[in-house]
């Protein structure tokens, strides 16, 4: 049961997780905002290489740069119309708000494309696997890994060594004080977007590279994987994203072996009763940050 | 004390319910079956609009759950009220002892609001503590717990089936008494004391606090009654459709019942019926349009999403420009204070 395959499966969804983990919780440390539209931004990412791959004459390599480029755009592109607007009200107007940007994108692809399912060509490397120690494990997983290694290692550099990053990571713990000493809130957020959009456009390869094909509906999973991974994590710190999206996929995976038959269908619902007990009992997450959330009573 | 002043604190509900009864008795005399249909639909929405006002309007909260308990209360009032022969030819899986249960269509219903009443009692407790993300998170997380396990515990609810064959008990005027009678219950409940001491705890939780106002009680009581209000709901809904699926009681209700609430304005009982009515006069307009073009085909995909993305555009609209909805905080009054409180026709609101 738990032997290699299962180790490196394990750890290719949790590199996988962690990276959509880290998009939503780069933009909740700063706002407070749970981006209801971050799934749709990975069925942006789709339904570019679908039409990249149909369209231009584009590698492979690019196409994936498109797909990462245009969640990237369009997770820009709601702060400046539908967040940057309603920022100042209220908390709740902004839920609402990116509840509304998730139906508009989603309903989008629906009017703008097709209700059917759209095929994404990929390369052979998708379908190959390669022998190690005796076990098949598909490059695809082995890709994921390393993507992540690299996307956290330039995630971190740019976070400790630029300006930028050090601010976002300052308006992350006190957003206000951070404002108060020059630091330009809309770049902040507007940096924060990007980088999200960012990690749904690469999550938006691998998920997409699944299936093999897009449909508008697609992006509800990973935003419940990622709900999930920060609150397990604690949605006020950036390692914590990191460690909740391996921990879900942990769990997750031994869920899928010890549950009798019977009730694996009901994985989902044992894991938003995890969030459900984590958020009651410790709200801060596996990894604490400087302030936890409020709470009455 | 004269009539008049007597009847002053009914003002609201009264020119609420005359909107409800001048709009069905009106589909009646226009006695076309597709509008009937429709104004059924609208008033068991109000139901449900009304049902998520009473909780996310008088404690500030957003509830993604609500829709959930619609769901149910409508699975559990429809294996009360079919026949076993027609519960058996729909989910041959059915738990045995759920089989010879059969009820009329009232006791059905009312039980269906109590199941989900009760569910709400024994669970929502301790995530009343919570406040902003982490009570929108746990919402949201109830919400898909009750669809996951809709969608799979197939011994009572079908699975992802179609369960078809419930009998078609929701007529016009059963949804206008329904209606009526949560308009009464909503407004009295934002106005008696724990609504009251709810809506103190919203606008300033410490001053509320500190004369003695228990807050996670508060919004444990009110999100049973809102709960219960929801399944009741639930069960009219399941009614008058007659066959649906647990993908019924999930994100694309959730998305209309709060573009509902929140367009007509949130914190007003009245707004909550205004947004309603507007919410439903657009998307039947905005739905008329979509079929048209697909007859037509002038699309080789077919013409789809367009009434969502409208309605998706509204509400942002709404959010940056009227953050409080149409109505804000106030409530539909009859203008003429000193006239009788049981006018024939309302005014309708501004902008």
């Amino acid at each position: 049961m738990i032997n290699l395959e299962f180790i490196i499966n394990t750890l290719s969804l949790g590199s996988l997780y962690a990276m959509l983990a880290l998009g939503l919780v780069i933009v909740y440390g700063i706002l407070r905002l749970v981006n209801f539209a971050y799934g749709e931004l990975v069925m942006v990412g789709g339904y570019t290489m679908y039409l990249a791959t149909f369209y231009t004459p584009l590698p492979w390599l690019g196409v994936a740069v498109l797909a990462v480029l245009a969640a990237m755009l369009t997770s820009l592109f709601t702060e400046l119309v539908a967040f940057r607007p309603v920022r100042e009200k209220s908390l709740t107007a902004m839920l609402i708000t990116s509840f509304a940007v998730s139906t508009l994108l989603q309903n989008g692809a629906l009017l703008i494309i097709s209700p059917r399912a759209r095929a994404v060509t990929l390369p052979q490397i998708f379908q190959t696997s390669v022998m190690i120690a005796g076990t098949s494990v598909p490059w695809r997983n082995i890709l994921i890994i390393l993507t992540c290694i690299l996307t956290l290692t330039v995630l971190t550099l740019l976070l400790r060594r630029t300006v930028l990053g050090i601010a976002l990571r300052a308006a992350a713990d006190n957003f206000t004080m951070t404002r108060m000493l020059g630091v330009p809130a809309n770049t902040v957020i507007s940096t924060a977007f990007a980088i999200s959009g960012i990690m749904a456009g690469i999550v938006s390869i691998f998920w997409i590279g699944r299936s093999a094909s897009v449909t508008p509906t697609i992006g509800a999973a990973p935003l419940l994987v990622a709900f999930v991974a920060t609150v397990i994590g604690g949605m006020r710190s950036l390692t914590g994203a990191v460690v909740g999206g391996f921990v879900y996929a942990i769990i997750i995976s031994l869920l899928g072996v010890i549950l009798p038959p019977g009730l694996v269908e009901f994985r989902e619902a044992f894991m938003f009763a995890i969030v459900i007990i984590i958020l009651v009992f410790r709200p801060e997450g596996l990894i604490r940050s400087k302030s936890s959330e409020e709470r009455v009573g | 004390m004269n009539l008049a002043a007597r009847l002053k604190p009914f003002n609201t509900p009264l020119t609420l319910v005359a909107v409800v009864l001048v709009i069905a008795l009106l589909t009646q005399l226009v006695g076309i079956s597709l509008l009937t249909r429709i104004v059924t639909v609208m008033f068991v929405s109000i139901i449900l609009v009304l049902g998520l006002q009473l909780y996310m309007g008088n404690s500030g909260i957003l509830n993604f759950a609500h829709i959930g308990f619609m769901g149910i209360g409508a699975y559990t009032a429809v294996l009360f009220s079919m026949t076993p022969e027609a519960k058996v030819l729909t989910n041959s899986d059915l738990y045995l002892f759920l089989v010879p249960l059969h009820l009329p269509f009232l006791p059905s219903l009312l039980i269906g609001g109590l199941v989900a009443a009760l569910f709400a009692a024994l669970i929502s407790y301790p995530l009343m503590r919570l406040s902003d993300a982490a009570a929108v998170i746990t919402s949201f997380a109830l919400l898909v717990i009750i669809h996951v396990v809709l969608l799979h515990w197939d011994r009572v609810s079908n699975g992802p089936r179609t369960l078809f064959g419930v009998d078609n008990y929701t007529t016009l005027w059963v949804s206008v008494v329904f209606a009526v009678i949560t308009i009464f219950v909503v407004y009295f409940f934002k106005e008696s004391r724990i609504g009251l001491r709810l809506r103190a705890s919203r606008d300033d939780r410490y001053a509320a606090a500190s004369i003695g106002i228990n807050m996670v009680v508060m919004r444990w009581l009110a999100f049973i009654v809102s709960a219960f209000i929801a399944g009741v709901g639930g069960g009219l809904w399941a009614h008058f459709i007659t066959s649906f699926t647990p993908y019924s009681f999930y994100l694309n209700e959730t998305f209309v019942v709060l573009a509902m609430l929140v367009i007509g304005g949130p914190y007003s009982v009245s707004g909550a019926v205004v947004g309603t009515l507007l919410v439903t006069a657009t998307r039947e307009v905005l739905r008329g349009i979509e079929n048209q073009v697909n007859i037509m085909q002038i699309f080789p995909e077919g013409f789809f999403g367009f009434t969502e993305v409208v309605l998706a555009v509204v509400l942002i609209l709404i959010l940056i420009y009227r953050p409080t909805g149409i109505m804000g905080n106030r409530e539909l009054r009859w203008p003429r204070r000193r006239n009788q409180a049981a006018p024939a026709e309302t005014t309708e609101p501004e902008g």
